[in-house]
């Protein structure tokens, strides 16, 4: 007699796989580096801030989300890219697809473990950046950073999926080099399609506003200068951007999961 | 249920080759069924096609052609997982898990409360025969011995009604192997089928109830193990053991031209003989020269030879 229920819920199941992830990558240390990293970062802003006479708050916010943008983006393509190639080249998928685990559920299981890390990364950097803004005096923009923020973790979120779709079927280092050109020319999707409108040739045009409705367009969630200028996001834009995210993810994961159900573990 | 394995057609093509792929047939057309509560030995030497079988069974690679149902119902169903176990080959793991963290994650994706889980990865680890201050030891700095004890070990969390143990003897060392054949010999006590694949015969003749060889992708021999050994019909062969007469004495005997092969063994002279009638005349040879009867016994093919032949077949065919 089988000790196993027989209907496993499948959302314990995502969080099984998405725990486990969570765990791996907090037990890898190159995460601990780069937030030791950003938190020096933050120091240097806030000796930078000495030199920028009256302008403390704004280059601390300013460095310090780019940083966060840039490190977490670092992140999201290198462990990213890693989350299912890794796991075929060290053949743990054999005990794992051995077992009640759909390769859907695995794929979203192993996305939300990175999503997680992510989160506490960001978390954790953010409170970086309110303490230095705490400490030059500016209290106030050391809580209306955070809508930014949220954003930032937005934009990683996405690329993480950008970055597990090519993990299905690249190898780790050309699958890192593509979610880098998307996160590059994500963040200049919207120049490209205005490039695009002014140009002459119609297959220019054609090519520009293709590249600009099939990849992400991550300036959506780009709110750091307004952020370090004391800015904060009207409601209208979180709702939107987490909608996209959230759309644009799944869609990507869904494709990530097509691909992945067709392949062979030798 | 008759069978709790059901394999028909079942065929697998690899492709190789960079730039001009081709395609290389590794399983060629196999039919297999596993009846419940035994010990069933897939043998076959490197190559054989044994892994990729279990591969396929366990929905790792798709089959090219065929089809294959495990406890009723098509491999592809993702539910069934839930009832069966599985150790492959040189077991690999996330190595920054101890082993009860990684049993706790196994058994928390089967369901399994936490307080059964606990209890469950307990028990399994010491049938396993990993040592208490292991359990806490990341799995990177464990031996393949080890890892292919917390192989088995997470393979039965589930308490499954068939487990697949691909070569579970690999890396161990003899005390090891003789723990973990009594472990799969309990299994089969338990009620648990056993299907195994090795290339080392006296685990499969300790253990195995029936067995199939593979031979290059092809079944070459399936059935009831004992069957398989003996000889069987007109092809029944007889050893008649004698002490005390040596074989140029017996060639010399009225009854000569019924014996067969002989042959001198430490503990005498070796008659082969073809049919039960013939043994009648070999008796009286050996006492007409004054030898003394020990023995007379059924020939059996070892195990070795039934592996072997097919070999020597293919190597013929080629």
């Amino acid at each position: 007699m089988s000790a196993t229920p027989s209907h496993i819920s499948m959302p314990r199941l995502v969080a099984a796989i998405a725990t486990n992830s969570f765990r791996e990558a907090i037990r890898d240390r190159i995460l601990y580096n780069l937030v030791l990293f950003v938190l020096l970062l933050v120091a240097c802003a806030i000796l930078l801030g000495d030199l920028t006479n009256g302008q403390e708050a704004r280059t601390i916010a300013n460095i310090g989300l780019n940083a966060m943008l840039l490190f977490g983006a670092f992140i999201a393509v290198f462990v990213g890219v890693g989350l299912v190639s890794k796991e075929i080249e060290r053949r743990t998928v054999h005990i794992i697809f051995s077992k009640p685990v759909g390769r859907g559920h695995f794929i979203v299981g192993k996305y939300l473990g990175l999503c997680a890390t992510l989160f506490v990364n960001v978390v954790i950097m953010g409170v970086g950046i309110s303490m230095a803004l705490l400490y030059v005096g500016s209290a106030d923009m050391a809580l209306t950073v955070w809508p930014a923020i949220y954003l930032i973790f937005l934009e990683l979120a996405l690329v993480t999926a950008v970055a597990t779709l090519f993990s299905t079927f690249s190898t780790p280092a050309l699958s890192a080099l593509f979610t880098f050109f998307v996160f590059l020319i994500g963040h200049l999707s919207s120049s490209l399609n205005d490039l695009g409108q002014t140009m002459g040739s119609s297959f220019a045009r054609i090519v520009l506003s293709t590249i600009y409705y099939i990849l992400p367009n991550l300036s959506l969630f780009s709110f750091r200068t307004e952020a370090a200028n004391a800015l904060t996001p009207g409601i209208e834009m979180l709702a939107t951007s987490s909608a996209y995210a959230t759309i644009y993810a799944a869609i990507l994961l869904s494709a990530a999961t097509v691909i992945f159900s067709r392949r062979d573990f030798k | 249920m008759e069978h709790i394995v059901e394999i028909k057609n079942l065929s697998k093509d690899y492709e190789t080759g960079f730039w001009r792929k081709r395609k290389v047939r590794a399983l060629h057309g196999l039919d297999l069924a596993v009846r419940p509560g035994q010990i069933f030995g897939f043998l076959g030497g490197n190559g054989a096609g044994k892994t990729t079988t279990i591969k396929i069974l366990m929905s790792l690679l798709f089959p090219t052609e065929g089809s294959a149902k495990i406890l009723g119902a098509n491999i592809t169903e993702v539910s069934i997982r839930s009832r069966i176990g599985y150790c492959p080959e040189n077991p690999y793991f996330y190595d920054y898990l101890t082993p009860l963290e990684l049993m706790d994650h196994i058994g928390e994706i089967f369901g399994i409360s936490a307080t059964h889980r606990k209890s469950k990865t307990e028990e399994l680890l010491t049938l396993a025969g990993l040592a208490e201050k292991d359990w806490t030891k990341q799995l990177r700095k464990f031996s393949k011995g080890m890892q292919q004890r917390v192989g088995l070990a997470q393979s039965l969390i589930n308490d499954p009604e068939i487990v697949f143990l691909d070569e579970p003897m690999s890396g161990l060392d003899p005390v090891g192997r003789r723990e973990i054949r009594e472990m799969i010999s309990s299994l089969r006590e338990k009620g648990t089928t056993v299907f195994m694949s090795t290339h080392i015969l006296s685990d499969v003749e300790a253990l195995c109830d029936e067995v199939a060889i593979l031979r290059r992708g092809r079944l070459a021999a399936s059935g009831n193990l004992q069957e398989l050994l003996s000889s069987s019909g007109e092809h029944r062969s007889f050893e008649v053991m004698a002490a005390g007469v040596s074989a140029d004495t017996l060639l010399r005997s009225t009854f000569a031209g019924e014996l067969g092969k002989i042959s001198a063994k430490p503990n005498g002279t070796a008659i082969e003989v073809h049919s039960e009638e013939e043994i009648e005349g070999v008796i009286k040879a050996v006492r007409e020269s004054g030898g003394i009867l020990i023995s007379v016994l059924p020939i059996t093919q070892s195990l070795e030879d039934l592996f072997v032949e097919p070999v020597s077949a293919t190597q013929e065919s080629d």
